[in-house]
Parts: structure tokens; C-alpha cells; sequence
């Protein structure tokens, strides 16, 4: 992680694109901090899980996903939710538990999910994504719709049976996925380097028999041109491909957690590389946007989350009666056992 | 040191106390588990200084793998050694349940005696803050299984009495602790060994009118349905079986015969929980004794709810007015 230059911008990507992407790391850093102070003072009564150090991935993962594309994420989904173009409203109002959310305040943070962009599910156990998503990519592979599958998960998910399961059958069967590690060097409170003796990740992946690379995760014109060909791979049923983002975890596990185990050195380092600010400074360097331009995404980002976080502070609880509702399709049994 | 000596501590500290006591009587005990070690010492600090103590060869943070934990403890034990594998939430022991249920808990069984197999999981269920993947108390499915003993303690004492019994019981055995009573109390705990048996249950409040019988979290819920209850005055007899399996009739029954009522509260899921088998066994060994039916207040038949205003579990509201059904 010393090279700190950026890769150029491909063709494809016009200013709109590069404002998106601008948006989506800005805005799921600031929806951590924001989410960090609500929990702080006592308004928030959730655990969630930064993205902070995965913004240039998840920015990437906007840009190069189509909404057929199916998703698969964990705990960790912010970023994700918003590359799939998930309304930040559901994703708030999900936070607070609110009848608003995505899932109707039932699943909370960790189990976003919204069918009509194709944000298919998010697992908080972890590794188990994978298997998801290989079934995902049987699916798709057997309709031949064109679709690709994308599951992301942690490095530390490299360690569970669940894990290397799923990419058995990817790799087998060439399913049309993309498997995107999220190499932020930390699992919880433990080091890649105190939990592995392979911790080169995507060399590992190719010996499944699959087309691995390792990507700098801190990058996002590499992040995009890697996703792309991987993609494109997948779409046109040239088999998977394992994608390890490698960046750094820059803040605790959760959001709220003590993270001064971390080193000192380690951390000043890949803040140094923090993706939105970085990004923000290549963006001006190159001439891509302007300081008038960046300033309006800055303004419109900051607007979105305070209606989002307004939105979901106003919104409606759930009420225990409704509790029985989606156990199953029908909720007879489920009250009657408990004589309700 | 002597029995004694006491401190004040959390079920945490209690747990860690009962951790440095009997590694420290027994070098054969090994520890594993995600983020066990120094300097974390645990997610819920129950592992606190021991791999600092007794070295990272004893107390290994392990990869997240919890299949792995279970199964190399069960080697570990048949390779003489006692392992803990420690489980960081209750519903991670998907995880574990081919190496506990198919390994451990059958092993002395399958070989006709010829393979005991010691081992320990530990685990914490209760955070409401997170959802459905965690915070499911599933002990009834290891109940159902024969040959693991399970045990939920709801005090500090309790806790660390029944950590030393396990880790010298000669059966595998899950010790569920619970998050939300972790740090919130506290109370005299002995500072050198100390053990609670296996199938003993704990009356932890008198009355002839009526039998609560609980354990773990649904301890407080009972207790101050009792409190209630006593205002109208019905004296409720409080039971904190404490164990599961093995599980204390005897003492049941003793309270059951007196009150001739019976009202079971667990924080499991009601149906087919572990409740159900101790009403089935006191309608069929007390018929006769009854003033009415077994009643019981568990988890409603649902996951658990992410949105706070949606609750699953019991409260002591709807035990009084269980109890009152009796009435
Ligand atoms: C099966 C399972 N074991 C343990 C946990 C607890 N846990 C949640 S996140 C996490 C660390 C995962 O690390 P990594 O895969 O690198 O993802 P990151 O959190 O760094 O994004 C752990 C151990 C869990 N959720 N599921
Ligand atoms: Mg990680």
C-alpha cells in the first residue's frame, strides 16, 4: 500500500459518474459519523458497522453494477446498499427500526435489503454470503438472463468452512459471480497477520480454480476497471472471478467501539489514503470537477442525509401486534401456538 | 486459597475468576476462541489477562471458524487435553453442532465408554441491539441432544460455580451466559475455587401459592412477578434450575406438591422449548396434586425484531397474569 498515486479515469466514466461516486464515499462517511453521534447520545439504539476505508470499493461497485445484478452483503453494508442505488430514507428509517425501513424495522441495520434494485440479502453471520451467492449464481446461470452475482464479505471470511464451501461450487460450475473481499486487514480485534499463514487472499482464491486479483482497494479507477472486466466476465459465462480489495479498516469494528489496539503507525498511514477527501483532491488535480461543482455534491450529500436521518427520526415504530406478521406467509400457526 | 475469601464481581469477572482458578489447578485446560486473548481479552472481557497468564499455546485467538474451535476441541480432548471453545454468540453454535452434537456429545456412547469427551462451550445470548441472527436462546436444541450438559446460571456465584464444575465434569458440556446480566449485577463471589453441581436447582424466594419455575435471564422477570403477585397476596415459590441438563425434578416437584401451581418463564422460544418438558413431567408425575393446568411464558414464535417497540420475550406482566389463570 505505498504507492499513493491514483489510476486515471477510463473514458467511460463522464462527470456524472465521477460525481456519483464522490456522493457515495462521501455519503457513507458521513452517515458513520452521524450514526456514531446519534448512538453517542443515546437516540440510537442500534449496532452498525462503518464502511469507512471501503468507500472507494463501494463507489466503484455503483458504477459497474447494473440493477439486474444481484448483491450479497453482511453487517457491513452501507456502501453496498448505496451502490445498488438503495433509497437512503429505507436504509435509515431500517436503522432506527422504523415501519419506514427496508425491511419494516423487522431486520434492523445488519439485514438491508431491497428487492427491486437487487440488493438480495445481507447475512451478519459471517462467511455465510458466499453460499448465498453461489445458489444466487446457479440461478442465474440456469435463467440466462445475462446477470452477474456480486457477494462481498471481509477478509477474516476467509477463515469459515462456510466460506470455502461456496467457493467450491463457484468455481466448479463457473457460476457468474463476483467475489469481492474487503481486505480492511482486521477481523474484529485480530490482525490478518495473527489469524493466517496464507494471507496473500486472492492467491489463495486461484488455487479453487478460478481467475483471482488482488486490487488496491483505495484506488477507485483501479476498483472500477477491475470490476469491469470481472463483471463482464461473469455476464458473458466466462466463470468467476475472486477480487481482493486490499485498504485498512479506519475506524473500530463497530461504530462505537474502542479501536485503539490498532497501530498508530498502521492507521496514520491509511489515513493518509482516506477515500473521499483523496479522491476530492484528484478530482480537483485532474480537472475533473471543479471546487464549484465538488461544493454543490457536497451541499446535495449533506441535505440527503439530514432529510434521511430527519425522515426516519419522525417515522412510525412497528407495534407489537403486527409482531407475528412475516414469520410465515401466513401467521395463524405462529399466534395460535403462543394463543394470540 | 480459601472458599472464604470473597470479592465483589460481575457474572464477566466471576467467569474470568473461574477461568484463572482452574487453569491455573489444571495445565491440561486450553482455551479457544475469537479475540480471546491479550489485549482484548474477550468481546465480553470474560477471557480477560489469561493468555498473558498462561500464554497464547493455552488461550489461542483463533481464526473466525467456529466449526474449527468445536472440532479441535474435540480432538483436544481426546488427545487428553480439556478444551473450552468458546463461541461468541449463542447463534454462531450453528457452527458448532456437528462437532458438539454429532462428536462430542456421542462419542463415550458410540465407543462404549471408550472415549469420553470433556468439553466446554461457552456462550453469550441477549443482545437485542443487533437482530434475529443474534440473540436467539437455542439451548433446547442442545437439550434435545443426550450426552451434553447445559447449564445457564444467573448470578456471578452461580456462574463461576458452575464454569469450574464443567471443566471437571467428564461430559461435554454449553455454559450460556447472558449479555444483558453480564455486567449488571454484582455480588460476593469466593476468590478461590468454587463449585456449583450439576442438577441443583436454586430456590431463590419461598411461598406456598404458587411455583415459578426459571433460570437465566427470566430469574429477574420471575422474581418480580413474585414481588407483584405477593401484593395481592399470592406467595409465589421462585426455582432458578440453573442446569438444564442435568435438570433438578426432584426439586420441582418438592415446590409443586406443596403449591399445587405451576408457571414455567424462559426467554427460549415457548414452543417445544425447554419448558415444555417440565410441564409434560409434572402433569405426569403430580397429576393429581394439581390445582390446574402447567402454564408457561416463553419467547413468542417469531425471530427476534430489530425494532425496539416489538418485544419476543417475557415480561412480568404477562407471568402475573399466568399465575392469576390459576386463580
Ligand atoms: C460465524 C460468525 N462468527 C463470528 C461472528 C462475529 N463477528 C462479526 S464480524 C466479525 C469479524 C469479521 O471480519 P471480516 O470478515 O474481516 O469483516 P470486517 O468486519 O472486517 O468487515 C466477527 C468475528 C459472526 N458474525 N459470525
Ligand atoms: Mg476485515
Amino acid at each position: 500500500m505505498t504507492d499513493t498515486t491514483l489510476t486515471d479515469r477510463p473514458p467511460r466514466l463522464d462527470v456524472e459518474a465521477l460525481e456519483r461516486m464522490y456522493s457515495l464515499m462521501l455519503g457513507t462517511a458521513l452517515a458513520d459519523q452521524r450514526a456514531a453521534a446519534e448512538s453517542k447520545a443515546g437516540r440510537l439504539m442500534a449496532a452498525f458497522y462503518p464502511v469507512r476505508g471501503m468507500e472507494a470499493v463501494c463507489a466503484a461497485l455503483g458504477e459497474t453494477m447494473r440493477t439486474g445484478d444481484k448483491m450479497v452483503s453482511t453487517y457491513r453494508n452501507l456502501g453496498d446498499a448505496l451502490a445498488k442505488r438503495m433509497p437512503l430514507r429505507s436504509i435509515i428509517a431500517e436503522l432506527y427500526g422504523k415501519a419506514e425501513g427496508c425491511s419494516r424495522g423487522r431486520g434492523g441495520p445488519m439485514h438491508l435489503q431491497d428487492q427491486d434494485v437487487n440488493f438480495t440479502a445481507t447475512t451478519g453471520i459471517v462467511g455465510s454470503g458466499m453460499q448465498i451467492a453461489a445458489g444466487l449464481g446457479m440461478a442465474e446461470q440456469l435463467s440466462g438472463d445475462g446477470n452477474a452475482v456480486v457477494v462481498t464479505f471481509g477478509d477474516g471470511a476467509t477463515s469459515i468452512g462456510a466460506f470455502h464451501e461456496g467457493m467450491g461450487f463457484v468455481a466448479l460450475w463457473k457460476l457468474p459471480v463476483v467475489i469481492v473481499c474487503q481486505n480492511n486487514q482486521w477481523g474484529e480485534h485480530t490482525s490478518i497477520k495473527e489469524y493466517t499463514a496464507a494471507p496473500e487472499l486472492a492467491q489463495r482464491a486461484a488455487s479453487y480454480g478460478m481467475r483471482a486479483e488482488k486490487v488496491d482497494g483505495f484506488d477507485p479507477m483501479a476498483c472500477v476497471a477491475a470490476l469491469e472486466t470481472a463483471l463482464a466476465r461473469a455476464r458473458a459465462g466466462e466463470g468467476p472471478t475472486f477480487l481482493e480489495f486490499e485498504h485498512y479498516r479506519l475506524t473500530g469494528h463497530t461504530g462505537t467501539a474502542d479501536f485503539s489496539y490498532v497501530p498508530k503507525d498502521e492507521l496514520a498511514a491509511a489515513m493518509e489514503r482516506d477515500p473521499a477527501p483523496t479522491f476530492r483532491k484528484w478530482l480537483l488535480a485532474n480537472g475533473h470537477l471543479s471546487e464549484g461543482q465538488i461544493a454543490e455534491v457536497e451541499t446535495r450529500v449533506r441535505a440527503e442525509l439530514e432529510d434521511a436521518f430527519q425522515f426516519a427520526q419522525n417515522g412510525t415504530d412497528p407495534v407489537q401486534a403486527d409482531i407475528y406478521e412475516g414469520v410465515f406467509e401466513n401467521d395463524e400457526f405462529a399466534r395460535s401456538v403462543d394463543g394470540a | 486459597m480459601p472458599e472464604t475469601t470473597v470479592q465483589s464481581m460481575t457474572i464477566a469477572q466471576a467467569i474470568n475468576s473461574g477461568y484463572h482458578c482452574a487453569m491455573e489447578a489444571d495445565d491440561k485446560i486450553v482455551l479457544l476462541g475469537e479475540d480471546v486473548a491479550e489485549p482484548i481479552g474477550g468481546v465480553f472481557k470474560t477471557t480477560k489477562d489469561l493468555s498473558t497468564k498462561f500464554g497464547t499455546d493455552r488461550v489461542r485467538a483463533t481464526p473466525i471458524a467456529e466449526g474449527a474451535i468445536a472440532g479441535s476441541a474435540v480432538g483436544l480432548a481426546l488427545g487428553g487435553y480439556r478444551a473450552v471453545a468458546e463461541v461468541m454468540f449463542f447463534d454462531f453454535t450453528t457452527h458448532v453442532m456437528d462437532q458438539i452434537l454429532n462428536h462430542a456429545a456421542k462419542f463415550r456412547y458410540m465407543t462404549g465408554g471408550a472415549t469420553p469427551t470433556p468439553v466446554l462451550v461457552t456462550t453469550v445470548v441477549g443482545s437485542s441491539h443487533f437482530g434475529a441472527q443474534h440473540a436467539q436462546s437455542v439451548e433446547s436444541w442442545f437439550m434435545h441432544t443426550p450426552g451434553i450438559n447445559v447449564c445457564f446460571p444467573s448470578t456471578p456465584a452461580d456462574a463461576k460455580g458452575l464454569l469450574m464444575t464443567c471443566l471437571e465434569s467428564p461430559d461435554p458440556s454449553l455454559l450460556i451466559q447472558h449479555s444483558g446480566l453480564l455486567y449488571s449485577i454484582k455480588e460476593e463471589v469466593p476468590v478461590g475455587p468454587h463449585r456449583v453441581p450439576l442438577g441443583k436447582a436454586k430456590t431463590v424466594r419461598t411461598g406456598d401459592d404458587v411455583t415459578i419455575v426459571s433460570y437465566g435471564p427470566a430469574v429477574r422477570i420471575a422474581m418480580a412477578a413474585a414481588e407483584s403477585l405477593a401484593q395481592d397476596g399470592i406467595e409465589a415459590d421462585v426455582i432458578d434450575l440453573r442446569s438444564l441438563v442435568p435438570l433438578d425434578f426432584p426439586a420441582v416437584f418438592e415446590s409443586v406438591e406443596r403449591t399445587g401451581r405451576c408457571v414455567i418463564t424462559h426467554e427460549a422460544t415457548q414452543f417445544a422449548g425447554p419448558g415444555a418438558e417440565i410441564a409434560a413431567r409434572i402433569t405426569e408425575d403430580l397429576f393429581s396434586e394439581l390445582q390446574g393446568p402447567v402454564l408457561r411464558v416463553g419467547g413468542l414464535f417469531t425471530p427476534q425484531p430489530f425494532a425496539k417497540t416489538l418485544n419476543r420475550h417475557p415480561t412480568s406482566e404477562r407471568v402475573v397474569a399466568k399465575v392469576k389463570q390459576l386463580f
